[in-house]
């Protein structure tokens, strides 16, 4: 059986084990002639507790094997085949493989001229009917024997209660752990292929190095095949246009997260609260060529009317669309925290003569700070990891500089830039994306970081 | 002051247990007594504050109806009443504090040391540091606790440099009787005290700016005993230079602290006498039936 048919006839199994279970718990308990009151637990954890028992290790059987069989039935093949072809080097070898295979799935063995391969296939399509149908009595008979085991422990005392409270734990363990494992198989992945850079660039030239061009050449030959990987002005570029997004993105969203739970009555904070955060939901790429064909020339010509030099496209311009997008990431989660400031503090400093804004800056500001720079930091690495905006406003040329008004390219931006078009995958400019990506993460981390430790310790100082 | 306890109902389970009929049954006309104005001594000659005429209105909903009384210069005032019967209400009528309720709308006269405090060009602001406010629950800010103390001498400064300032926080957190236990956690946070050293922290900031009023809306019912017998101590010294008017549910505690006790009935002020005479001797049926704990 394919594997589908295997988990649906296991999922009905299951079905069936959970209607066996409840019937024999309350079986088990009627016996007792006092009714199932005696029963440890409602009926229907019996049936949970057989369903679980015929399912979960049949699952972890099948999952297994599933992981390891292919492989397996890989190398037996190989092993069938003729000397000379198993001495061929591990690509070649990986080449014929595939192969064997499309033959052997495409059905079309008969047509194939070369015998060994014909012969290859023919003993790969065995070995996979027999792994399959192994696999599928092996699965069944496990479920099977849950079941009986299952069905044997159900006794009045059994505790069926409990352990489905702790199967339902250990689900939640594991489903949580996935989030873990995947976080850190992409980390272990971002890092090994960052390390495989270092080895053709130095560390050292890629963290201090001033010039970023990785155009390298596919052939020796070439000129300029050596490329240069300074990531310095990327991460400068990153930085500008980050802080050109704050400056946006902090004083507007806080007034307006300020405007919307103390002033504005229920009915503006009704409609402008959704308002704002359909900022929020806008596409990146709208604000793109919003950014690219509005703004940048705006800023151009109004920076040409009073005699100042602007590139066509801008770090200010992509830094100001940016801090747009932006806002209700600020406003939002200020707002929450700054209506969660409880009405007593309030109270308490109008009580004390203090104006609305007194009060607002000097109590209500502090009481809601740790949610507020959480919002400023999501904000943050929200501009940081943005693209699309400054794929279209800010250009692609690795300019090392801090004056808004220039073109300058993002860590982003490169990393799109290096992996798109065809690549060679171990060429460092493909390498150079993922120490890019490298950077960024670490950047990220440590604000978060930061961000985690202002708000513990402010915290610890009020609570 | 002690007979009075012992007529007091609260305290013991007597009441509760008592072989009389269940007061409902027997006295239902006794709660539709006619509130006909106010019986009792409302009005004291030179009276630190007083209100006349004054109804409030959250909305449509009317809270207070036409209170007309005085508040007398270094008394303690008790505010006792059923719940919801508006002692709140009319005590923030006292610092506008009801100004910060957008749906809240005030009428009549008020005055402190005569001067109108709803007249057009009183600074409610002002006012309030002038009437200062130590609310139910302690609601000390997230801030250090000489900060906290320091707060409203900032705000309206009172203090030329910080030497002053830290002269001002001792001595307001002496008066408030907490200076001993925090002089050396000054700048600890402030939330960080137990609830009765937070409550005697609200009553420091309060005191910090030089009120000439202090109202307390309930400062002990979040405290235990002990805390509460501190507090009521602090009281009776505090009297000495300022005004108090306090709201009670506890009428041992009005008993014990005040000197005059307004009774007040669904949002009328019914009896205002001596605190002495009303705990023995209630002029109206309805406050007798209160203390003698026949109501609610
Ligand atoms: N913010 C408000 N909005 C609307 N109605 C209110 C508001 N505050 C109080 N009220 C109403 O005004 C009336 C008096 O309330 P108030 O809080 O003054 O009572 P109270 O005597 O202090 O009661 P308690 O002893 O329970 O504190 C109540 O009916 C209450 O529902
Ligand atoms: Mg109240």
């Amino acid at each position: 059986m394919p594997i589908n048919t295997i988990l649906i006839t296991l999922v009905a199994l299951l079905i069936f084990g959970y209607f066996l279970g409840r019937k024999r718990s309350l079986a088990v308990a009627g016996s007792t002639a006092k009714g199932y009151s005696d029963l440890h637990s409602l009926p229907s954890y019996y049936g949970y507790m057989v369903a679980v028992w015929a399912g979960i290790p049949a699952l972890i059987i099948l999952l297994i094997w599933s992981a390891f069989s292919s492989s397996i039935v890989t190398s037996m093949t190989i092993s069938g085949l003729p000397e000379q072809m198993q001495a061929q080097s591990k690509q070649q070898l990986g080449l014929v493989m595939n192969e064997i295979k499309n033959l052997a799935n495409s059905g079309l063995i008969a047509n194939e001229t070369d015998p060994i391969k014909q012969a290859a296939a023919e003993h790969y399509q065995k070995l996979t009917h027999i792994n399959t149908m192994a696999k599928t009595v092996v699965v069944f008979v496990i479920a099977l024997i849950g079941l009986v085991l299952a069905m044997r422990l159900i006794k009045p005392e059994t505790r069926a209660r409990n352990i489905v409270e702790g199967v339902i734990r250990w689900t939640m363990i594991i489903c949580a752990s996935i989030a873990i494992l995947t976080t850190v198989g992409i980390v272990m992945s971002v890092l090994f292929e960052s390390l495989l850079f270092f080895t053709s660039v130095s560390p050292i030239e890629f963290l201090f190095g001033t010039k970023w061009s990785p155009q390298t050449s596919i052939r020796t030959d070439q000129v300029g095949s050596s490329g240069s990987f300074g990531a310095i002005p990327l991460f400068v570029g990153t930085m500008l246009i980050s802080a050109v997004a704050l400056c946006i993105a902090v004083p507007v969203g806080l007034m307006s997260a300020i405007y919307l739970s103390e002033y504005a009555n229920k009915n503006i904070r009704a409609f402008a609260k959704p308002t704002l955060e359909i900022l929020a939901g806008i596409p990146t790429v709208v604000y793109g060529f919003f950014a690219a064909l509005s703004v940048a020339p705006f800023i151009r010509n109004l920076g040409e009317s009073i005699g100042l030099d602007v590139a066509s496209e801008s770090a200010l311009a992509a830094g100001l669309v940016m801090g747009i997008m932006i806002i209700p990431f600020v406003s939002s989660l200020s707002d929450d925290v700054i209506s969660a400031v409880p009405q007593a503090m309030r109270d308490g400093s109008f009580g004390m003569g203090a104006t609305k804004s007194e009060t607002i800056r000097q109590v209500i500001i502090p009481a809601a700070l740790p949610g507020i720079v959480g919002g400023i930091l999501l904000a943050a690495s929200r501009a940081i990891g943005e693209t699309m905006i400054v794929v279209m406003a800010a250009g692609l040329s690795a300019n090392l500089t801090i004056n808004p008004l220039e073109a300058v390219t993002t860590v982003t931006v490169q990393i799109v830039t290096l992996l798109t078009g065809d690549q060679e995958f171990d060429s460092p400019k493909t390498l150079a994306a993922f120490a890019l990506g490298l950077g960024l993460f670490v950047t990220t981390l440590v604000l978060n970081i930061v961000a985690l430790h202002i708000i513990r310790k402010y915290r610890e100082q009020y609570e | 002051m002690n007979e009075i306890l012992e007529t007091l109902p609260g305290t013991t389970t007597q009441s509760l247990q008592s072989d009389e009929p269940k007061p409902e049954a027997k006295t239902r006309d006794e709660f539709d007594v006619e509130i006909d104005g106010t019986v009792g001594q409302p009005f004291v000659d030179n009276p630190k504050m007083s209100s006349r005429n004054c109804d409030v209105f959250y909305a449509e909903k009317q809270a207070i109806f036409d209170v007309n009384v005085d508040i007398g210069r270094n008394e303690i005032i008790a505010m006792i009443g059923p719940s919801g019967c508006g002692k709140s209400t009319y005590l923030r009528v006292l610092n506008r504090m009801n100004d910060t309720i957008p749906i809240c709308r005030t009428t009549g006269t008020h005055t402190l040391d005569g001067e109108d405090i709803y007249a057009k060009d009183q600074d409610p602001v002002l006012l309030r540091a002038r009437v200062g406010m130590v609310f139910q629950k302690p609601n000390p800010f997230p801030k250090s606790i000489y900060d906290n103390v320091a707060y409203g001498p900032r705000l309206h400064g009172l203090t030329s440099n910080r030497s002053e300032l830290d002269d001002l926080v001792e001595a307001s957190l002496t008066k408030a009787g907490l200076f001993k236990e925090v002089k050396d956690d000054l700048q600890k946070p402030g939330t960080g005290l137990s609830g009765g050293q937070q409550q005697r922290l609200c009553i420091a900031r309060a005191i910090a700016v030089d009120p000439e009023v202090i109202l307390m809306d309930e400062p002990t019912s979040a405290l235990d005993p002990i805390a509460t017998a501190i507090i009521e101590e602090l009281m009776d010294d505090l009297k000495e230079s300022y005004t108090i008017a306090i709201v009670t549910h506890s009428m041992q505690q009005a008993a014990r602290v005040s000197q005059r006790t307004a009774y007040f009935h669904l949002g009328r002020l019914v009896e205002v006498n001596d605190t002495d005479k009303v705990f023995t001797n209630p002029e109206h049926q309805l406050t007798e039936n209160y203390i003698t704990g026949r109501f609610g």
